[in-house]
């Protein structure tokens, strides 16, 4: 079958020989199993055990929350021995909510069983089985199966890939699972081409340095509408965007899915868990793992369950710590690495290398960038990363999505060639964290400066309701003084200003006697004072600390004070004089 | 003409010199009309750029007047919520060299704040509700007031007005959500045998 | 257990920049023995002076700046930037004429601007572009080549090439001679064939000037070894070549005595080919892209032509180069490579919704 050569790529050596000398083990049950409540891309889990029951082995333990999320389920049979932050395998070293279980030994599964008449199921009866089972891609990236399957009926599915490239060195987990279990993983193909509604093409993309594998997989897919692809062997096919380029040569367009162009991707253990789910109603509790490198006395690949501790399988594997360089959980290629042992597999931990100084040996210190452009050789998305470098360091958010810093796919391939020995991948993944930032704060101003500007519309507003009332009633006064020097007559019952203009007119033929009068204006007077005993405090206890802005407003309120209080004086003043006039009179 | 031209250099010179003037001239006086652009969109983009706290930590009442006064001349360091990326940015935009945060002003914080009533000392006098200018404090007179954390930018405005001093600043904690990568050290810091540190 | 936090990828492939500049050195060795054979010892006089007073400068500036010294000598650029200077010197050029053009080659075209990978110019052409400019005579005074010299005469041996170098004494009567380019250029009024058959200089070559040819081949076969080895790509050497080798053809007019000159002369004569293998793939003041090598090389080809057939000086990749180098952020700006997922290539400084809103509003 033709198949297209994407742009760019490595060959770094394979070392894949040594973890397949020996076929797919079982370590020993482990003591205590910490299930990570976020595993997969979406909403974490949320428990729905309580601390100290008992669960059997596939019990679910952990809800999914929301469309976009899996549930979790008992590895083994036990106790729920903890619910609580612990540290997970993440380059952040922080910690996350897990589940612990401690084994009871007996290793006692649940009652299961799969759907009996499944080839005559509908899709969303085998969607539901499969989001129930907890299945999210295995590949590495981790998305929920059952939402990937189920693209919806504007995206109608005609091509469906089953990744089996696995082309990252040291990893063989797929490549034994294959070589064991070719038969149900073409069952689990032909379920998946039942929940798409049977798309025209069904490819399995595999690369030629798996000659078993391959070998393993045709008798089955003689009459089954399965084809075998296998291509030369290049770092990175196995990404999806790169194998659907290399089996169909069109391309996901940026930013998009491979549902967009009528094309869905998925792992080949991935698809043999569903197998296991649909057929025997099996949870995703164990996958493949491989356990390799040269520290390592035992180089295989082990069945190993789901929350399995990396120091259990290092224990188990004649680890050298001594020999060690460094602990990564992945490939050497885009694995990260692990700072403690005391963390759990996955669902998407696909190897554990643990190499030594000859094989891995520690990072050289970083040259400068020579722009000799090998990266951009080597890239194959055809970005150009000594570009995206320069921009990064510089922290040019505008030029970096310029040049597509998106659609990186972080495969390493570019600082895996770089002469100056630049971690350029990390220069990457800071500058998107630094990008996706940025965007979420500036949504975050953008809805800040909404309600500021409702705010200053409010406080608009009140003041012209103010103004509006003070008008009013300016108003109501001034008909109140005519109605009161013109006729006695009330006009009728009538609108609020003339009740208004009622009250005040009575409020105002009120009299009010001198002493009253004299004693308002008093306390008028007295509150003055204080008020200006006061700014003059606050204008003393001013220092150098303010600034002459400042000391001036005090000034100017300390004068303002004094004014207000000299008015008030006047006031008095004045109506003692006119009482005087009055008596005198 | 080439022999008045030769004959009188100087008064073809001036002439020709003239004339081309009055024609760029006019070529220039036409463009500016015909692509004048209405208003000043500059003071929209530079508040674009702005964080939004409204936190007068500039010595303007809120980020729209600052952008004025950028739009006028006015320096582009003097926002520490915004920090150097703001920086940066707005030197990027109007195309002039980028200083660093002007410390009269206050600090970059290193962790964003955001600010909570301590709900026991709270006496329901709507001082700090008034200041909030996202009105981002939920209450009324006499009733309990609280903090929307979601809507709070972390301005300060409200701790000064509280007459009980109830409000603090507390740190928004990074889930592992938000954490990505630090930038690798540079060469310099990685080589022990630096002879002055700072470089 | 306690491990090392590490970022991805583990792996890593053996290529390291002190390898690829030591490559680079062997590449210069074919050249440097045309040129020792027949120009005599002052190109490897040149060569060895200049090293030492780059490696010695770079010292220096780099223990100025406080930091490693072993670490920043560790690359081999300064060494390369003098060798490639110090072939593209007349052979005899007095000492001071190599170290001037060092030190502003390493100092100011190099490390002023950062150090390695900073630098936006060429470092040995600014080196060669200052002296030129500055010491024209002395820049101009090239050796005779072996086959011509006339009898009795040979070139100055080792010692006393070193004490032309350097104290100062002049060579021997017929010793110093023009380049073939320099007299290709100054015999006005006659016919090309009329050249060939009586300047000796290409009287007696095989296909452009006397020994200058065979330095050429040496320099091809330097380039074609890095070719092979990987360490740049074809696109800026061929396009540079098929400039010259296309534009003297266009203006050959059959060899009038206006003619510039032939194709296989431009090609094998001057520092064409040094020019194409040695100087234009430096990467850090080249172009970024392919594509953008492809323009790269084609505009310092043409401009390599336009100043040997119409302008003033004899031999002109060194301006060439550097006026290619202004040009290099430019030419990056507009020859982006088509990412992986999207429609069509674009300008560097627009984002893609600048982009789709242009499209719409074509």
């Amino acid at each position: 079958m033709k198949t297209w050569v994407t742009p760019g790529g490595v060959h770094p050596p394979e070392n894949k020989h040594q973890s397949l000398t020996l076929p797919i083990g079982s370590l020993p049950l482990p003591e205590k199993l910490l299930i990570t409540l976020s595993q997969h891309i979406g909403t974490p889990a949320k428990p729905c055990v309580e601390l100290g029951s008992s669960v059997l082995k596939g019990q679910k333990i952990a809800e999914a929350a929301g469309p976009v999320s899996v549930p979790m389920h008992a590895p083994t049979s036990g106790t729920i021995s903890a619910i609580e932050h612990r540290p997970i395998a993440h380059s952040s070293g922080m910690l996350a909510p897990c589940i612990e279980i401690t084994s009871d030994g007996r290793d006692q599964w649940q009652a299961h069983q799969g759907i009996e008449d499944y080839k005559n199921a509908s899709a969303s009866t085998l969607l539901q089985a499969i989001a129930e089972a907890g299945i999210a891609g295995m590949g590495g990236a981790g998305f929920p199966s059952a939402v990937k399957l189920n693209p919806g009926s504007e995206r109608p599915i005609h091509t469906l890939i089953v990744n089996a490239t696995e082309c990252e060195p040291y990893i063989t987990a797929d490549d034994s699972a294959i070589r064991e279990r070719a038969a149900e993983i073409i069952e689990g193909i032909g379920i998946l081409s039942q929940i798409l509604g049977h798309p025209d093409n069904i490819l399995i993309g595999i690369e030629d340095n798996k000659p078993e594998a391959i070998a393993a997989l045709e008798p089955h897919t003689q009459d089954s509408g399965v084809s075998v692809v296998s291509f030369p062997t290049k770092y990175p096919s196995g990404g999806e965007k790169q194998l659907i380029y290399i089996l169909t040569g069109q391309e996901i367009p940026s930013g998009g899915l491979p549902a967009d162009i009528g094309m869905v991707c998925v792992n080949i253990g991935t698809t043999y868990a569903i197998k296991r789910a649909i057929v025997e109603g099996e949870p995703l509790i164990s996958r493949v793992t491989t356990m390799t490198g040269e520290a390592c006395g035992i180089n295989r690949n082990y069945e190993t369950l789901i929350g399995t501790m990396v120091s259990h399988m290092l224990e188990h594997s004649q680890f050298n710590q001594d020999r060690c360089s460094r602990l990564v959980m992945g490939g050497p290629m885009m694995g990260f690495s692990l700072t403690s042992a005391e963390v759990p597999i996955v669902k998407t931990t696909n190897c554990i290398l643990a190499p030594s100084y000859d094989e891995i040996p520690d990072d050289e210190p970083a040259q400068p960038c020579i722009r000799c452009g090998l990266c951009a050789e080597a890239c194959p998305v055809s970005l150009l990363p000594q570009q995206l470098f320069w921009y990064s360091q510089a922290e040019d958010h505008e030029r970096l999505e310029a040049h597509n810093l998106f659609d990186c796919i972080e495969c390493g391939a570019c600082s895996y060639v770089c002469p100056s020995n630049i971690p350029l991948v990390q220069y990457y993944r800071h500058s998107k964290g630094e990008i996706q930032k940025a965007r979420v704060e500036k949504v975050k101003s953008d809805h800040a400066r909404q309600r500021f500007e409702f705010h200053q519309q409010r406080m608009e507003q009140a003041e012209r309701d103010k103004e509006a009332k003070r008008a009013a009633r300016r108003e109501a006064a001034e008909k109140a003084k005519t109605a009161k020097s013109g006729s006695e007559d009330k006009s009728g019952a009538g609108s609020a200003a003339d009740i208004i203009a009622a009250a005040q007119a009575r409020a105002a033929a009120r009299k009010v006697s001198p002493e009253q009068q004299q004693a308002k204006f008093e306390r008028s007077i007295a509150g003055a004072e204080m008020r200006l005993q006061m700014a003059e405090e606050k204008l003393a206890e001013a220092d150098d600390s303010q600034t002459d802005e400042q000391k001036n407003i005090l000034v100017a309120a300390a004068e303002a004070a004094r004014q207000k209080l000299e008015q008030a004086r006047g006031r008095l003043a004045e109506h003692l004089k006119e009482r005087n006039g009055e008596q005198v009179d | 003409m080439i022999e008045t031209i030769a004959q009188y250099p100087i008064l073809a010179a001036l002439i020709a010199l003239v004339g081309l003037g009055i024609l760029f001239g006019a070529l220039l006086g036409f463009a500016a009309e015909k692509f004048k652009v209405e208003g000043d969109p500059i003071v929209e983009q530079i508040d674009e750029l702005l964080p939004q706290t409204q936190c007068g930590q500039c010595g303007f009442p809120g980020c729209r007047p600052y952008a004025e006064s950028i739009a006028k001349g006015d320096a582009i360091n003097k926002c520490p919520p915004g920090g150097q990326a703001t920086i940066n940015a707005i030197a990027n935009l109007l195309d002039v060299p980028a200083p660093e945060l002007d410390a009269e002003h206050g600090e970059e914080a290193d962790v964003k704040t955001v600010a909570y009533i301590r709900e026991d000392e709270c006496i329901g006098c709507t001082k700090c509700i008034q200041a909030c200018p996202v009105d981002a404090i939920l209450g009324a007179a006499k009733l309990m007031h609280t903090v929307i954390a979601d809507e709070c930018t972390g301005c300060d405005l409200c701790v000064e007005p509280c007459p009980v001093d109830c409000i603090d600043m507390l740190p928004v904690e990074e889930t592992i959500k938000e954490w990505h990568w630090p930038a690798p050290p540079t060469t310099a810091d990685l080589i022990a045998s630096d002879l002055r540190p700072q470089l | 257990m306690a491990f090392k936090q590490i970022t991805s990828p583990h792996a890593h492939a053996s290529q390291n920049t002190g390898k690829v500049m030591q490559l680079v050195l062997w590449a210069t060795l074919p050249g440097l023995l045309a040129l020792t054979y027949h120009f005599g010892w002052g190109s490897l006089i040149n060569v060895v002076l200049a090293t030492a007073t780059a490696v010695a400068t770079e010292a220096l500036i780099v223990q100025m700046r406080g930091r490693s010294v072993s670490f920043y000598l560790r690359d081999y650029s300064a060494a390369v930037t003098a060798v490639l200077l110090g072939l593209s010197l007349p052979p005899l050029a007095p000492w001071w004429v190599v170290v001037v053009g060092t030190l502003s080659s390493i100092v100011v075209a190099k490390h002023l601007y950062g150090g390695l990978g900073y630098n936006p110019f060429n470092p040995a052409m600014v080196g060669y572009v200052v002296l030129l400019i500055s010491f024209p005579i002395q820049m101009t005074s090239w050796v005779t080549p072996l086959a011509l010299l006339p009898d009795g005469v040979s070139h100055p041996g080792l010692v006393e090439s070193l004490s032309i170098v350097f104290a100062g004494y002049s060579p021997a009567d017929g010793v110093t001679g023009p380049t073939p380019l320099d007299s290709f250029k100054y015999s006005d009024g006659l016919l090309v064939d009329q050249i060939y058959s009586q300047n000796p200089l290409f009287s007696q070559a095989g296909i452009a000037g006397v020994g200058w040819e065979w330095v050429n081949l040496g320099f091809l076969a330097g380039g074609l070894v890095l070719l092979g080895s990987r360490i740049f790509t074809w696109h800026g050497p061929v396009a540079m070549l098929a400039a010259i080798a296309i534009m003297s053809a266009l203006f050959w007019d059959g060899g009038s005595s206006n003619s510039p000159g032939s194709p296989l002369m431009h090609l094998f004569s001057g520092a064409s080919m040094m020019g194409a293998f040695f100087i234009l793939t430096d990467p850090v003041s080249s172009a970024v892209s392919n594509r953008g090598r492809l323009v790269y090389g084609a505009l310092i080809g043409v401009l390599v032509y336009i100043i040997r057939a119409w302008g003033n000086y004899p031999d002109a990749v060194a301006f060439a180069v550097l006026l290619a180098n202004f040009a290099a952020p430019f030419i990056d700006n507009y020859t982006l490579p088509r990412t992986y997922g999207h429609i069509d290539r674009r300008r560097a400084t627009e984002k893609e919704e600048d982009q789709q809103e242009e499209e719409k509003s074509k």
